[in-house]
């Protein structure tokens, strides 16, 4: 499938899809919500989230947010104990594998069709893809004036390789109208305020992207059951668009002959203004766009930013390039703030959508105060801005060059 | 920008410019405030267990501590979480949350982009 947006916007290649502006509007509140007693004991901070590494860095612990520190992402398959987590709501309290189920139905769906667990894993061919899963905030601290929301750095991001099923074999399955453009999720997680009536996010991707061969419906992260929190059993998996697109907890699909018109697919979530603006503005709804897929990024994930290294120590360094839906052709380096940049060595992704290896060496004749920075060059011919490029409200898209400190005695 | 939406940013236009002159009254006052609750994480000052209260029944305070905005984008935000996430009419609460909020997680300057800071220093082996 020929995956390149041939449109040349303004917000670099990526592509949108604007929608109507139709603002939900908030539905009635759980009723002991209103009552002072429902105030619990919270906010009460906990140590790290179980199952994740110690050294990744807590967000927020309800719901819970979690992106890793670079280094701690240096592996070329990202384990799971140190991919970042993004929960709009709260995690599922029972869950039974024997009795999950996934529907596909909607609109556009020829037929509904409801499979147990066990026939998704018997009755279509399993796949197995390395695939990045970006939040679409990832970078979001960087932003001038600040965005709202979780300020993540530059961690939420990761590439665990994901098994399962190809979504549209699954699709094909319930049978897609000649009018579909566009699938949505549902999954079992619930809202933060309680209310069983509200869904915390409920999200999609146009039915090209999900007819992908990359896009799966996936039970399993480097060879093991989904943890829990990464949407235990069942999740959606699309490489290199906003993580939001990949459900968890997921529990129907539905086919939609519109823009999918779910929890955070409307107003500002994930959305950028169609038009740049100036820092500050306010952008009304009607005017923010979808985000679809992320721009090309980097990060050096060796070393750890603070090394001390001796005048003409060679140091090598390395990280992981990733485009969306591009792929990467170059990466380069530059130790004097982008005055010179020099090549480094590039490896190919292990399949579409998987994130790719650089690495290089360099002596450092001159002791002081250093920084390393990393561009990456996707195949269209876009590369990371060395600034943080276009402020958007809620501050989505940072993709500007990773950096590290050096000290050279 | 439907009739909705313009009615919210006129009374956000008004709310700030009734403002200006508490904020630059009570600005004074950051430097000798530092005192963190060891729990929650949030500046003990005025109304700080209002804010514990009323903020923390839904989310952690981290959503608080890790963001800032000014008073106008601290009722935005208020306001969001109002239509979408299920929060509550806040009553005559809300100036006093309004006054914790950006007094305390106001905007900080950033720029396009800023220096590297708290770096831990270690030595590489070779």
């Amino acid at each position: 499938m020929n995956r390149s947006f041939k449109k040349k916007s303004y917000w670099s290649r990526r592509k949108f899809i604007q929608t109507s502006s139709a603002v939900t509007i908030s539905s009635l509140l759980a009723p002991t919500l209103l009552t002072g007693y429902h105030l619990r004991a919270s906010g009460i901070s906990q140590p790290g989230l179980p199952g994740k590494h110690p050294d990744m860095l807590v967000l927020n612990d309800r719901p819970w947010n979690t992106e890793a520190p670079a280094h701690l992402l240096d592996e070329e398959v990202t384990s799971m104990d140190r991919l970042f987590v993004r929960n709009n709501g709260l995690v599922p309290s029972e869950i039974d594998p024997e009795k999950w189920t996934l529907e596909i139905s909607g609109e556009s769906a020829v037929t509904t069709k409801t499979f147990t667990l066990a026939q998704l894993k018997s009755d279509f061919e399993h796949y197995t893809y390395q695939l990045v899963l970006e939040c679409g905030g990832n970078g979001r601290s960087e932003f001038d004036p600040p965005a709202k929301g979780n300020q993540w750095t530059t961690g939420a991001v990761g590439a665990p390789k994901w098994t399962g099923v190809r979504l549209k074999d699954v699709l094909q399955r319930a049978g897609l109208k000649a009018d579909a453009v566009y699938i949505g999720y549902y999954g079992k997680d619930t809202h933060l305020s309680g209310d069983p009536q509200k869904v915390p996010i409920s999200r999609g991707v146009p039915i090209k992207k999900a007819l992908e061969d990359e896009s799966l419906i996936a039970w399993a992260a480097n060879g093991k059951d989904l943890p829990l929190m990464h949407g235990y059993p069942l999740r959606l998996v699309f490489g290199g668009w906003p993580a939001s697109t990949s459900g968890k907890w997921l529990s129907r699909i539905v086919i939609r002959n519109q823009v999918h018109d779910g929890a955070k697919m409307q107003g500002q979530s994930y959305r950028v203004p169609c038009k740049p603006v100036a820092p500050g503005s306010k952008v009304a709804d009607e005017d923010m766009c979808i985000i679809e897929s992320m721009p090309v990024k980097s990060i050096i994930s060796y070393p750890r930013t603070g090394a001390i290294i001796k005048k003409n120590q060679i140091l090598e360094f390395h990280g992981h390039a990733w485009a969306g839906d591009q792929s990467v052709t170059k990466v380069d380096s530059s130790v004097d703030f982008g005055n010179t940049w020099h090549p480094l060595e590039l490896k190919l992704p292990s399949n579409p959508l998987a994130w790719q290896h650089w690495s290089g060496k360099m002596k450092f004749p001159y002791p002081g105060y250093h920084e390393l920075w990393v561009r990456a060059t996707d195949n269209l011919g876009d590369h990371q801005p060395m600034v943080v490029p276009g402020w958007n409200p809620r501050g989505y898209l940072n993709n500007a060059c990773h950096r590290i400190a050096i000290r050279v005695e | 920008m439907n009739l909705g939406l313009k009615m919210l940013f006129g009374v956000l236009i008004l709310a700030v410019s009734c403002q200006t002159r508490e904020q630059l009254n009570t600005s004074i006052v950051i430097e000798s405030k530092t005192a963190v609750d060891s729990v929650t994480g949030l500046v003990i000052d005025k109304n700080f267990e209002l804010v514990r209260g009323q903020c923390t029944a839904c989310h952690s305070a981290k959503l608080v501590t890790q963001n800032s905005a000014s008073r106008e984008g601290w009722e935005q935000m208020i306001r969001w979480m109002q239509r979408d996430q299920g929060l509550w009419d806040l009553g005559e609460n809300e100036v006093l949350i309004l006054d914790y909020l950006s007094l305390h997680y106001g905007p900080k300057k950033k720029g396009r982009r800023t220096p590297l800071t708290t770096i831990d220093w270690y030595y590489l082996q070779e």
